[in-house]
């Protein structure tokens, strides 16, 4: 006996839980199961389709007009812009709090290193943010939250050429809170509006946040904080604190950990349970039982327990080089679970090039797959008739250089997860 | 000579490849613990902070990342640091291990800090020691209680004997003593006939199912205390549950499983009873055996905590075999099917709101509840969301850590008040006892919805 489902998709990112919000949206009986929490708290929030071509220009003003141009190895290429459009419209309506789907065009983002970042959708407290807005814009940061450096980043964006005046101050936080308390404490607080000492008095700590950056405030019409305002409740701390200030308020994504990350990883997972999927996370998948060309179970591992989880249909979202999916030692580069090949060269001084910054082969590491997404061997023949892949254990993309990460996780998540739903019918 | 000064020896276009190359062994062989191997793969994303509940919460707690790998860091040179005295705000609810991305094993080295703090830097004779030793062999008192228990639930929620417990040992007087059975659950087992009487139950449920009599179907039970002193219907649920699916059941001899020992650095304690427990399950194991357990902390310190922390023969495959109760039945029985032809009447047709305890999530079983009676006729369970429920066993009777635990249990409470139920579910004991403690829920046990389910 084992565990059951029609569809069961392994890897708990973006990929993963959109393949099975697709799947499950097309009516199949399905499961995610996932290492480990959700990596989207490693994640800045925002969500780019293309930022720059692989020959490094850009930034690209439209991303799907990009798209067909792309090399014919590109995931892109496999699933086509059509599918991609969908599968953006997929995430729009799954994350409401998201902002962006008017346009085709990528907005400028600015990032807590003050550069600025093209992207597809970005979170609604990012929007009064965007770089292409020329309202005069004072960013704020905390003296116990070093991560975000506020006069730096104001310097780097002046430095880029922004359309508007920009400005950084370093408040302290009311209350002071422990040097380096967590994003979540921040958070949590602000989110429940607790009361703060200042001054030898209780106060609420939004109005105590809004007077000390009233001080600073020379009529800015908006004012950037680094991305701790609130988790559940994050619009209403904006607005608050907006109130108060009499300016638009918004967050500058940041680096892990990230609450603009974590609240779509909430966002996702709560769509995931209205579509009525199954997930479960914390231990993960190490083998797997096939008949001939097809996958008959996989084994999840608790401390050295195997438990067998079986499905008709599998998606392979388990993540690149840092997210695991794709692992390499001093011989080879291999897909840990299936053994689906991985091309290389048998040189591992090949794998990269001199130049920190260079063009790295390893960057593109990963499986490729037929136009069903199914991986292939290195003959070309499909490896499992009823397995896909999608996401960054695909090869032939530099997600970091094209600034693409995202979007190929949702576009090809999304078509593998229609697929496999499909081949349930 | 420094790292850099050496950088011109090394040639990146001409390695090291041949056939003499000899991998440095750079961590000796020892039986101390050394935990700096897993605090190298720490590379500080911070993301066990944004999991850890008392972090959320306490301005002056430093977190997991800082109890895991800075603090093994830092004690990697010698004598130069003790233990940090902030360990012991930590609740051990174990969610910075699920939450790693790295491997990291977090609550590992939290559980040894907080070995070697207590050991090390503790009053013997202090109150706060003494007081965590009686919480933490809370076994003990249960047993002493279960005696005359009547007498003991009236003793202990006594006004003023709560009001003394808290001025002289430092337990909070703000929660009520949970109630001790007139019956433990090992009396009324013996009184069923004990192994025989489950022999011969699970043969004819066999036969009416249409399985072979002599099926390998076969468990060993690990009840822990709760179910044994306080909520022997739990237990009993089980039995039923498993033997209507024509499973033998033993109830080995055993202690408790270390839980709350490991909560209060009590490694001693702790070791001494799971040698009891793995030796007594490891000789079922060996004869074919699997082990369960109701309470999720339980199987999740068998399953987890032996062996990162104990050397002990059969420990790992112990733990290999050792499942939680429901999750042992989706494996290998067709409960879907059961259920769906299932209906359930009297007062568990009813609307629960469910609380996944965080030992349930490193277990991947935060969701089973949910999913299994999903589609339960007369049933409905809503989960309340992914946080904390504050108590962490001990954690929250402590009278300076009570404020702390309420705070971290108010969202659950929150999301409770919101669902539509007023009834609590959850596998953990102490989860329900936070949960019964801040709204006023009656809280059962999923064994106990499964029971009245599947069990005519």
């Amino acid at each position: 006996m084992a565990i059951d489902s029609e569809v069961l998709v392994v890897g708990g990112g973006l990929a993963g839980l959109t393949s099975a919000l697709a799947a499950a949206r097309a009516g199949a009986d399905t499961r995610l199961v996932s290492y480990k929490q959700s990596t989207l708290r490693h994640a800045s929030g925002l969500v780019d389709v293309l930022g720059y071509t692989p020959d490094g220009d850009g930034p690209l003003a439209d991303p799907f007009a990009a798209i067909p141009d792309l090399p014919d190895s590109h995931p892109y290429r496999t699933v086509g812009v059509d599918t991609v459009r969908e599968a953006m419209a997929l995430f729009d309506d799954a994350v409401p709090h998201y902002r962006g789907a008017h346009t085709d065009a990528n907005a400028l983002v600015p990032t807590h290193g003050g550069t600025v970042k093209p992207t597809a959708r970005y979170p609604a407290g990012a929007s009064a943010g965007v770089a292409s807005d020329d309202r005069d814009a004072l960013l704020v940061g905390f003296e116990a939250l070093p991560d975000f450096d506020a006069p730096q980043a104001a310097a780097h964006l002046d430095a880029a050429g922004v359309p508007f005046d920009v400005r950084g101050a370093t408040i302290r936080f009311p209350g002071d809170l422990r040097t380096d308390a967590k994003v979540t404490r921040y958070a949590k607080l602000l989110d429940a509006d607790g009361a703060v000492p200042v001054d030898g008095r209780e106060r609420p700590v939004r109005e105590a946040l809004a007077e000390r950056v009233n001080a600073e405030l020379d009529g800015e019409a908006r004012v950037g904080f680094p991305a701790i305002l609130g988790d559940d409740d994050a619009a209403g701390v904006r607005e608050a604190l907006a109130d108060d200030l009499g300016a638009a308020v918004f967050e500058v994504p940041a680096g892990p950990p990230s609450l603009p990350g974590l609240r779509l990883e909430d966002a996702l997972f709560d769509a995931l349970d209205a579509a009525g999927a199954s997930f479960e996370t914390g231990n993960p998948v190490v083998d797997f039982d096939a008949d001939g060309g097809r996958v008959e179970r996989v084994f999840v591992e608790k401390n050295g327990a195997r438990i067998p989880y079986a499905a008709d249909q599998y998606v392979l979202a388990t993540g690149g080089l840092v997210g695991k999916g794709v692992e390499s030692d001093r011989e080879r580069v291999r897909e840990p679970i299936f053994d689906c090949h991985v091309a290389h060269a048998d040189d591992r001084y090949e794998w990269f090039d001199d130049d920190a910054f260079g063009d790295h082969a390893f960057a593109r590491f990963g499986v490729a797959t037929d136009d069903s997404l199914r991986p292939e061997a290195d003959d070309g023949s499909t490896e499992f008739e009823n397995l896909r892949a999608a996401g960054s254990v695909l090869g032939g993309y530099d997600f970091a250089a094209e600034k693409s990460g995202s979007g190929v996780s949702i576009a090809t998540g999304y078509a593998a997860g229609n697929a496999a739903a499909e081949e349930t019918r | 000579m420094s790292d850099s000064q050496q950088h011109h020896q090394f040639d990146p276009v001409a390695p090291n490849a041949g056939e003499d190359f000899e991998p440095t062994d750079v961590f000796d062989d020892s039986d101390d613990f050394d935990l700096r191997p897993g605090a190298d793969s720490c590379y500080k994303c911070s993301t066990c902070d944004t999991n850890c509940p008392v972090a959320e919460v306490k301005d002056d707690f430093p977190g997991p990342k800082f109890q895991g790998p800075e603090q093994w860091r830092l004690k990697r040179r010698d004598d130069d640091h003790s233990v940090d005295d902030s360990v012991m705000d930590c609740s051990n609810c174990m969610r910075c291990d699920n939450a790693c991305p790295s491997g990291v094993p977090l609550s590992q080295m939290h559980n040894t800090a907080r070995g070697e703090y207590v050991s090390e830097e503790m009053n013997k004779l202090s109150v706060e020691y003494v007081r965590n030793r009686l919480l933490a062999n809370y076994r003990k008192s249960a047993w002493l209680a279960s005696k005359l228990p009547r007498v003991a639930n009236a003793a202990a929620n006594f006004g003023p004997a709560r009001w003394l417990g808290e001025k002289l040992l430092g337990v909070t007087a703000e929660r009520e003593f949970p109630d001790f059975a007139t019956e433990t659950f090992t009396e009324w087992w013996a009184a069923q006939g004990g192994a025989a009487g489950s022999k011969e139950r699970a043969r004819e449920a066999r036969e009416r199912r249409g399985e072979p009599r002599d099926a390998d179907k076969k468990v060993a039970y690990f009840h822990g205390c709760y179910a044994e002193y306080n909520t022997p219907e739990v237990a009993k649920a089980l039995v039923r549950v498993y033997e209507h699916f024509g499973y033998e059941i033993v109830v080995p001899e055993q202690g408790c499983s270390g839980t709350p020992m490991f909560a209060n650095g009590m490694l001693d304690d702790a070791r001494r009873d799971a040698e009891v427990n793995i030796s007594s399950l490891a000789d079922l194991v060996e004869e074919g055996y699997d082990a369960i357990a109701s309470c999720t902390s339980c199987s999740m310190a068998i399953r987890q905590e032996y062996p990162e922390l104990f050397d002990i023969d059969g420990v790992d495959e112990v733990a290999a075999n050792t499942f939680e109760s429901v999750e042992y039945l989706r494996i290998h029985e067709d409960l879907e099917g059961e259920l769906g032809d299932a209906d359930v009447g009297d007062d568990l047709a009813a609307e629960f709101a469910y609380h996944a305890p965080c030992h349930a999530r490193n277990q991947g079983l935060d969701r089973q509840a949910v999913e299994l009676f999903g589609d339960l006729d007369g049933v409905g369970v809503e989960d309340v969301g992914d946080s904390c429920s504050g108590i962490s066993g001990t954690y929250g009777w402590k009278a300076e850590k009570y404020e702390t635990s309420m705070e971290i249990g108010d969202e659950m409470f929150d999301h409770m008040e919101g669902a539509d139920g007023e009834t609590g579910m959850t596998e953990c004991p102490t989860c329900a006892m936070q949960m019964e403690h801040g709204t006023g829920y009656d809280v059962r046990h999923p064994l106990e919805l499964l029971e009245a389910a599947v069990v005519a």
